[in-house]
């Protein structure tokens, strides 16, 4: 994949933009594995902000799909299987681990939590770990 | 209402964030996590971007009595690091290194209707709902050892 800079810095600048909006007018963090941990399990008052958050999310998506359409349809090599495997994994990990990047990695490191930092430091880890078995041992997606 | 329109407007904004850049591509997020293959850096100014923005008003809201258009600030407050929080990192990074995706742009996605994404995301909700249907079956299960020691 091409060195692509700019559009990361923007792209992650807006997503700081998105995640200070929450802060500083409704004092929320912006963590999707969180958000969407409240809908999958509600409680009462923590539904209706977060499913309109998602829904924001997806309208983005439509927005995206319409403008930039190559943002949304780069074609995954991962076998399904394989896929299946990694979701269960993001979804039991992020709720076990309290987060996920945009938790931990954006709003919790921003906050200098030092469990943020930790978690960060692991799922980096373990995610370069899981690529380099899937990318070279197990023969590669890409 | 005030609340919930900041809350959709935030939801565009981050979706369209994490479309330019670069984070809805797993072969991006893969390229970026390959550290020893064809390393792709660009990631991390992602991530760079959105902390440059966001520490301002993170350490802000450290000081201030409260939220703009709220009553409080709904924080996360436990400080203490144990064994769960570096499991539950693990398994994440091992499956977002797997299939490239985390859970903001998997649900972006959702709108391009891959197969990927949709198998991602339909599995990632099973692994939400297994760890609360697992949770709260440990914290049932502490109460009752709690009530017959007492």
């Amino acid at each position: 994949m091409a060195f692509t800079p700019v559009s990361a810095l923007i792209g992650g600048a807006l997503i700081g933009a998105s995640a200070s909006m929450m802060l500083a007018l409704n004092g929320r963090i912006t963590g999707i594995s969180g958000i969407l941990g409240g809908i999958v399990r509600p409680q009462r008052g923590e539904v209706s902000w977060r499913a309109t958050f998602l829904a924001g999310l997806l309208v983005g998506g439509v927005l995206l799909a319409l403008a930039y359409p190559s943002a949304l349809h780069a074609p995954s090599a991962t076998p399904v299987a394989l896929t299946v495997l990694a979701g269960l994994l993001v979804g039991f990990g992020t709720q076990l681990g309290g987060g996920c990047t945009s938790g931990h990695g954006v709003c919790g490191i921003s906050r200098f939590s030092t469990r943020s930092i930790l978690a960060t430091m692991t799922f980096m880890a373990t995610g370069a770990l899981a690529t380099f078995v899937v990318q070279h041992v197990l023969g590669g997606t890409s | 209402m005030k609340q919930k329109v900041v809350a959709f407007v935030a939801g565009v904004v981050f979706a369209v964030g994490l479309g330019i850049s670069g984070m809805t591509n797993p072969a991006k997020v893969i390229g970026f996590l390959d550290v020893t293959g064809a390393w792709d850096p660009s990631l991390a100014l992602v991530m760079a971007g959105a902390i440059g923005v966001h520490l301002v008003f993170a350490q802000w809201s450290k000081k201030a009595e409260r939220p703009l258009w709220a009553d409080a600030f709904v924080l996360p407050k436990r400080a203490d690091v144990d064994g769960r929080l570096f499991a539950g990192a693990a398994l994440f990074g091992l499956g977002w290194g797997t299939a490239g995706y985390c859970p903001g742009p998997a649900l972006v996605s959702l709108v391009g209707l891959t197969t990927g994404a949709l198998a991602f995301c339909a599995a990632m909700v099973a692994g939400i709902a297994a760890f609360h249907a697992f949770a709260g079956a440990r914290r049932e299960r502490a109460n009752e050892s709690a009530s017959t020691t007492i």
